[in-house]
């Protein structure tokens, strides 16, 4: 029960020990000394790699983390190199980056923002991590890009496809090596145009998030302008497994393209219930229903089995592309762990390296130096033919592949097929683009 | 002192010596020594143990006083943490009136729900909470994008207008969150010989702000209120046929409850501005049951360890990966080596939840009154070894 005997001396004791305890507190607001965060002072360097081990994206984070280590190696001069000797800067000499040997550190961001923050932040104050990189999800990656720039670190997005990461939630800590939804558009529109015609009608099935969105506006405004019309625009959970209930629909809608905006293990789902219903066998409106994804990907094919056959999308990179670059990283990752890459992997690599060369270059580890390398940098022998780092919002431009899964697959790696390489200017945009308006880049911080 | 018995004056005691000394507590390990992976003494982490074990405080008020156990207390965290982002992009990024509206919309919000879900009790009331935290989720998950910013979830903007504050700072970036002046974000770092501590204002922030909740939670279980509502928890209906009508009793645990849910939420979006849909899902609110339990429901300190207790597991056990395995075991051989490694992973790494879900399991059968119940037998038993003429007294004591 309460007892309330107020007494004097009891008064001074606690006043006294509260006191103490508000004042503790302002003693220590002094900050770090360093010239920026986690400035590496001993032999090493540790960097971050943040990716989903669990969760719909957990297959492509998986690939990704293999591509890091192996990354890792090649830059501390372990392995066959890999793409280092064929990327055009050639200041990567193998023996880490600056001379400190590279380590490195990973966490779950379980694809959500919260858990994929809090494991950021775990790498950036115990780990000491100068850069994070990875995430294969948009959200996550603009959760953690916008944790990055206040913190005072580089983020180099893993796989995000979204246009916002470079659009309206660009960071000046923050690139993007992989392409995103405008791109994906640029290159399928005339593709589609070819194959299916100028008169359809097109229902669009879209993971609820940011990427779905913008990935949904794009390729709606891309079939627009060329005449389709669209039916439907249904949004789904990221977390749903079954989209029996969001097929159904789309069968007496009367439209005869179905655009699945869906990634990872959502559209593995999602495609597997649409060839369950029947659609692809359906004839609507006198023409044979169609099924588009918009951002293929090798695991997804290999997830959805024979129902890829003939459906078409676009692509980052695949393995087998035949340059120097593209040969030289699907020889190395495959000697190492027995399969070919993915395109997730491929750009978590590049992203790696293209980091470990601006540190070189720069000469730092600071966020702003590397900031400034990055900047308008173009490159080459990353098995995307020639590519920039657009400075204004630090989008990397490069060819986009247009693919369709394979009618006769001769291995269970050789699923795609790459129908057209849509070069590099074509899928350009201006950086003040109505889809990619209403951010900033602010400016860099170090910490 | 403060109108506490000396038990409860010494419990309050040591949960301050615990928070203040935290960092040094929490950093056993020298950052260069292998074992430097379990030190979880670095802000983030830290904040993270004090504003959970408000959470689990919070919750235990209605679960440990009344019994009710409701599945949806993450709803009020959440619709905490969504108006303090929201005070920070309009108003201003003081951390003040960010937690106020915080606490005071998490309390609108448990006096609704709870009107309705109190009206039934047991299994029913689970369900009903359950289902109107579910029904929150979706709504900030989808339909009230415009407000929730849905999966991405709520940010801070360089546009945003912040009309007490400034919209972006001179260098044109965003501001950061700060008490008066104070950075959230400001550490002090001490380096002793090889080991390194990390002050932080904004933990220290959370850890007072905790120690007020705690001892509000005291007065309330000792307090002729708290007596009713274990009264309720003995037998509701005795009572009502008494003449004595519990639901007011109930109702305002359930948003003294919420408001400490809110207060928590309000402080995650103080430390670090993002407010995601996915802190309202019904595995958060599963989260929160767990830490109650595991630490002890009904116990003063008990939430308070079972929250530390989980996101320790969270976050540190989460980060141990297949090459920190293979380092600790180098000096074994090859095969052997392998071998471990294999065995161990599945524990570590993203099997965290494996382990952690072993560990309910043991507490419940071996420890039903959770940590609490284990730190007192030991007690118990240090006790009857010293002296040996007084046999061992068998039954476990309430902790309170």
């Amino acid at each position: 029960m309460s007892n309330s005997n107020f007494t004097r001396r009891g008064m001074l004791k606690t006043s006294a020990v509260a006191g103490a305890g508000v004042a503790l507190p302002t003693i220590f607001t002094a900050s770090s000394v360093a010239a920026y965060t986690n400035e590496p002072t001993g032999s090493s360097v540790t960097l971050g790699f943040n990716v989903p081990q669990t969760g719909p994206y957990a297959d492509e984070g998986a690939d990704e983390l293999r591509a890091y280590q192996l990354a890792v190696e090649h830059l501390n001069g372990e392995g066959d190199g890999g793409m280092m000797n064929t990327f055009s800067s050639k200041e990567l000499q193998g023996n880490g980056i600056l001379g400190k040997k590279v380590e490195f550190v990973t966490g779950d961001t379980q694809t959500k923002s919260d858990a994929a923050r809090a494991s950021a932040k775990s790498m950036i104050e115990k780990d000491g991590a100068v850069m994070i990189t990875g995430g294969s999800s948009s959200g996550v990656a603009i959760a953690v890009q916008g944790l990055c720039q206040e913190a005072g670190v580089i983020f180099m997005a893993g796989l995000t496809h979204s246009n916002d990461t470079t659009g309206k939630d660009k960071k000046a800590n923050g690139f993007r090596h992989f392409f995103n939804g405008y791109m994906s558009a640029a290159a399928l529109a005339p593709v589609l145009k070819n194959l299916y015609g100028t008169d359809r009608n097109a229902y669009h099935l879209t993971a609820d998030y940011t990427w779905g969105w913008t990935q949904e506006e794009s390729i709606a405004a891309a079939t627009e302008a060329m005449g389709w019309n669209t039916v439907n625009k249904v949004r789904t959970p990221l977390a749903s497994t079954d989209f029996s209930s969001y097929i159904a629909p789309v069968l007496n809608s009367g439209a005869d393209v179905l655009v699945l905006n869906h990634y990872g293990g959502n559209m593995v789902n999602s495609l597997t219930n649409a060839v369950q219903f029947g659609l692809r066998e359906k004839v609507v409106n006198g023409k044979n229903f169609e099924i588009v994804v918009p951002l293929y990907s090798r695991l997804m094919a290999k997830g959805a089995g024979a129902n890829v056959k003939g459906i078409h999308g676009s692509t980052n990179w695949h393995w087998s592309l035949q340059d120097d670059a593209s040969k030289a990283f699907v020889k190395s990752f495959g000697t190492k762990y027995g399969f070919p890459p993915s395109q997730a992997a491929h750009t978590v690599y590049c992203q790696t390296l293209l980091y470990a060369d601006a540190a070189t270059r720069a000469g730092t580890f600071n966020p702003c130096g590397i900031g400034e390398a990055l900047e308008g940098f173009e490159f080459d022998g990353l098995g995307n033919g020639k590519t920039l780092y657009r400075a204004g919002d630090h989008q990397c431009f490069k060819d986009v592949l247009v693919v369709r899964g394979k009618e006769n697959p001769t291995s269970e790696f050789d699923l795609l097929e790459v129908v057209e390489v849509t070069p590099a200017a074509q899928v350009t945009y201006p950086i003040d683009h109505p889809m990619f308006a209403g951010g900033a880049l602010g400016t860099c911080n170090a910490g | 002192m403060l109108g506490m018995n000396k038990n409860d004056t010494r419990m309050l005691l040591l949960v301050a010596a615990l928070t203040m000394l935290a960092p040094f507590i929490l950093n056993p390990f020298p950052t260069d020594s292998g074992l430097a992976q379990f030190n979880a003494g670095y802000p983030d982490l830290m904040q993270r143990f004090v504003i959970f074990g408000i959470f689990a405080i919070g919750f235990n008020i209605l679960f440990g006083l009344t019994g009710y156990l409701s599945f949806g207390h993450a709803a009020f965290l959440g619709v905490g943490s969504y108006s303090a982002v929201w005070m920070f992009k309009l108003l201003a990024m003081n951390v003040i009136p960010a937690i106020l509206l915080s606490v005071a919309m998490a309390g609108i919000f448990a006096l609704l729900i709870g009107y309705v879900s109190l009206r039934r009790s047991g299994i029913y009331f689970s369900i009903l909470t359950l289902a109107f935290a579910q029904m929150s989720f979706n709504l900030a998950y989808s339909v009230l994008t415009p407000i929730t910013n849905g999966e991405t979830g709520l940010q801070l903007n360089l546009d945003d207008p912040r009309i007490l504050g400034v919209s972006q700072t001179a260098d044109g970036s965003i501001p950061v969150t700060n008490l008066f002046g104070l950075e959230m974000r400001s550490t002090f770092e001490m380096a002793v010989g090889p080991w390194a501590f990390q002050f932080n204002a904004g933990y220290y922030l959370c850890a007072l702000i905790l120690l007020a909740v705690f001892y509000l939670s005291i007065r309330i279980f000792r307090s002729p209120f708290g007596l009713m509502l274990k009264a309720v928890k003995s037998n509701q209906q005795r009572m009502n046929y008494t003449g004595l009508n519990t639901r007011p009793y109930t109702l305002a645990a359930f948003v003294i409850s919420g408001m400490y849910a809110g207060l928590a939420g309000g402080l995650l979006a103080s430390m670090d501005p993002l407010a995601g849909a996915e802190r309202m899902q019904w595995t958060a609110s599963g989260e929160v049951v767990l830490m109650t339990i595991l630490g002890g429901a009904g116990t003063l300190i008990g939430p308070v360890l079972g929250a530390g207790f989980i996101k320790y597991f969270e976050n540190i056990f989460s980060k141990i990966n297949e090459s920190v395995l293979h380092s600790w075991f180098s000096i074994l051989p090859d095969g052997l080596e392998d071998l471990l490694v294999t065995l161990v992973y599945p524990f570590v790494g993203k099997g965290w939840h494996m382990t952690l879900g072993i560990l309910f399991v043991l507490v419940v059968v071996f420890l039903p009154g959770g940590l609490v119940e284990g730190g007192q037998r030991i007690v118990s038993w240090l006790r009857s070894k010293k002296s040996d003429d007084k046999a061992a007294n068998g039954k476990t004591e309430p902790a309170e």
